[in-house]
């Protein structure tokens, strides 16, 4: 019988290690607390060109990330990008003049929606759809427009 | 001679199909026995003893040593664009989402899956699953059905106990020996690994390869020939067969899970 | 299990039942065994086999090696379902019954297989209170009682914590024996019960299956090719070659049987109808014949 309890300890031992590593994979590499795709409400965004965004980009303001990209679509009426972000429950006063902006954080690194707050008293909610924004910078495009000032800057 | 070598061809092609046959037939019935493993835990305790506790001390060496690697090798080149402080994305995301699931499977495939085979075909050859059969007892659900959960049990737990090693493997070397920033090390971690999207993944994917190893290391053991040549090849092709259906697997799981 | 009855292997027609002729009326044969056709691939094992196998006496089934004797147990245990015909034990066609059904018969039947096919990773106790536990809910202290019962009666008792590993072949044989009717079957078959045994564990098994049939009140099938035990202990035999019935009836008549195939087998001539070599081409055109060069 002693070695069916020695067993029965280190199969126990075994499946405590392995939640604990679980564990230690859900809170300290990953962010569980963060995480919760699927929770909060949805936004629509229509942006004229996102660049290089991605589904599960941050969604942020004042730099805090408040949620994140849920999918990009097409619409091919107006031929537009529809962005669907989703927001976390938490934060459910975004006013409904908020800018959306596609910007780059750092040089190389990858494209995120920022949000700046209108002045609104009414709030956005589920489904609700951003009415100004900004698309993405294209690195040619402001290259091309520079150029292009320098070149009228000169002709005077 | 066409012919003949057409024929020949039909006749393999045939034989694998019906292999593959009976390899699901015996799935069914081995999860069938489910209900009746329920009130004897203790068979399952001693499977997930044998797959999965015995295999711990080779699935953290190799958690541990493998965590170390990828920092020094990611190291050298996250340097080289002075991004040493996403030292610990890389060296987690490629763990959580690639290496740990999959190296586990391997490893366990060698380690645990050639025993299932040999001990399953032994069983086989001496005649002790006939035994069990003329004893009114079910050999599938007496003997596989045990071991197909305690595999699938174990291995997503031998995949998260390598994956947290390797990432505390690949902190000693890069915040340890080679002066990463510690608390960038685990913040751009955290900033950058989800949940869902990568641990979660990390989880199904070797929980996937856990049913696959076990379930061909089952079938390769109970479908051998019952002599010590058939259980010797049958332990050979559980773990070349283990090992090619892990990473095909993995293939399309990454392709399915990760793809934008 | 009480103490046998003293067992004399060399008078056979004393059986307390006398051995129903395998046509004869009277009491319901146990299996019944009707136009059995069983092949594997190619090869055909059983062409048409008629047997009917009495209660309480022992039945031989002889013949050489390679003739489907342990076949025939795997078929009349369910474990191979023949092409054509049907085998009826106590009353039921095996080969139509439900899976649980079948499972409930062979609680009543033993195997003692040629192996021993204990289950290594357990004692021998706990192999022989297996099925026990398997099929009953027995309080601990009976169960005990009972396993030291069936090991006593193969004479094991003292060897019930040993692994199956640490057995002599013999000691494993009684052991798988014990086993087998540690759910005090109707019938128990024996696969090569003699085989590969020292004299002195081969008079322990030929002891111990006579004791067992005649005190235990039980049904045995031998199958095996050790002719002068088997002969000793069978109340009916049969001969089977080439999937045939050669010959059938109590030992005495079978032993001075004419057919020249069944005294090859029985006398152990090495050449007559059963010839010594493999069927092959003649050797010196073997020896003279050119090519098959090793090729690569």
């Amino acid at each position: 019988m002693g070695t069916t309890r020695t067993m029965e300890i280190l199969v126990g031992a075994f499946m405590a290690l392995g939640f604990v590593a679980l564990f230690f994979l859900a809170m300290r590499v990953s962010n569980l607390s963060a995480a919760g795709a699927g929770d909060g409400y949805a936004l629509i965004a229509r942006f004229d060109n996102v660049g290089s965004l991605k589904v599960r980009a941050p969604v942020s303001m004042a730099g805090v990330r408040l949620g994140r990209v849920e999918s990009i679509g097409f619409d091919a009426q107006t031929y537009q990008a529809v962005v669907t972000l989703r927001i976390e429950p938490a934060y459910d006063q975004i006013p409904t003049d908020t800018f959306a902006n596609i910007y780059t954080a750092g040089l190389l690194g990858e494209q995120y929606v920022a949000l700046d707050p209108g002045g609104s008293p009414d709030y956005l909610t589920n489904g609700d759809q951003i009415e100004h924004t900004q698309s993405a910078l294209v690195l040619e495009r402001m290259i091309g427009q520079f150029l292009f000032n320098q070149a009228q800057e000169g002709a005077q | 001679m066409v012919m003949e070598a057409l024929a020949r061809l039909g006749r393999s092609g045939l034989a694998a199909l019906a292999g593959v046959g009976r390899a699901h037939m015996l799935l069914a019935a081995a999860i069938a026995g489910l209900p009746e493993l329920l009130p004897r835990p203790r068979l399952l305790l001693a499977q997930i003893y044998n797959i999965g506790v015995l295999s711990v001390l080779i699935i953290a060496v190799s958690g541990l040593f493998v965590g170390m690697v990828l920092g020094l090798q990611g190291y050298y080149v996250l340097n080289q664009f002075g991004a040493a402080e996403s030292l610990g994305v890389m060296v987690a995301a490629s763990l959580v989402r690639e290496l740990g699931p999959v190296v586990t499977a391997l490893l366990v495939a060698g380690r645990a899956g050639s025993a299932l085979t040999a001990e399953i075909g032994l069983m086989k050859a001496t005649e002790q699953l006939s035994a069990l059969e003329m004893m009114a007892v079910n050999p599938v659900r007496r003997v596989l059905t045990p071991r197909f959960f305690g595999g699938c049990l174990a291995m997503p737990l031998l995949a998260a106990m390598f994956s947290a090693l390797g990432v505390l493997g690949g902190w000693f070397v890069g915040v340890g020996l080679l002066g990463v920033d510690d608390g960038a090390f685990w913040s751009q971690m955290q900033a950058k690994l989800d949940f869902r999207g990568d641990v979660v993944n990390g989880v199904i994917k070797s929980l996937v390869f856990g049913v696959v190893v076990t379930w061909i290391a089952l079938f390769q053991g109970y479908d051998a020939t019952p002599t010590a040549a058939g259980v010797s090849r049958a332990t050979t092709r559980s773990v070349v067969h283990a090992a090619l259906a892990v990473l095909g697997l993995d293939f399309i799981l990454t392709a399915l899970m990760f793809g934008d | 299990m009480g103490n046998g009855v003293p067992d004399h292997p060399a008078t056979t027609a004393s059986s307390p039942e006398p051995p129903a002729a395998a046509t004869a009326g009277g009491a319901e044969p146990l299996v019944r065994v009707r136009g059995l056709h069983f092949s594997r691939g190619d090869t055909v094992v059983f062409d048409g086999v008629d047997m009917d196998i009495p209660r309480g006496a022992v039945t031989a089934i002889m013949g050489p090696s390679g003739t489907g004797k342990t076949t025939l147990l795997k078929l009349i245990s369910g474990q191979l379902r023949p092409q054509a015909g049907s085998i009826e034990v106590d009353g039921l066609d095996v080969h139509r019954l439900g899976l649980q059904d079948l499972y409930r018969l062979r609680t009543r039947m033993g195997m003692l297989f040629q192996s021993g096919a204990l289950l290594d990773d357990l004692t021998v106790f706990e192999n022989v209170a297996f099925p026990l536990r398997e099929h009953g809910r027995l309080p601990p202290s009976l169960l005990r009682r009972l396993v030291l019962m069936k090991l006593q009666a193969v004479g094991l008792r003292g060897a019930a914590d040993l692994l199956p590993a640490q057995l002599s072949g013999g000691m494993a044989r009684r052991a798988a024996l014990a086993r087998a009717i540690a759910l005090d079957p109707m019938m128990v078959m024996y696969d090569e019960p003699f085989t590969g045994q020292d004299p002195i564990s081969m008079g322990v098994l030929v002891s111990l299956v006579h004791q067992l049939n005649d005190a235990g009140g039980l049904s045995s099938i031998i199958v095996s090719h050790d002719v002068p035990e088997t002969l000793g202990i069978a109340d009916h035999v049969y001969v089977i070659a080439s999937g045939r019935i050669l010959c059938s009836g109590p030992p005495a008549a079978v032993s001075t049987h004419a057919d020249p195939r069944v005294r090859q087998f029985l006398d152990g001539a090495p050449d007559g109808p059963v010839h010594f070599h493999y069927p092959a081409a003649p050797l010196a055109e073997e020896l003279l014949a050119v090519g098959r060069r090793r090729r690569w």
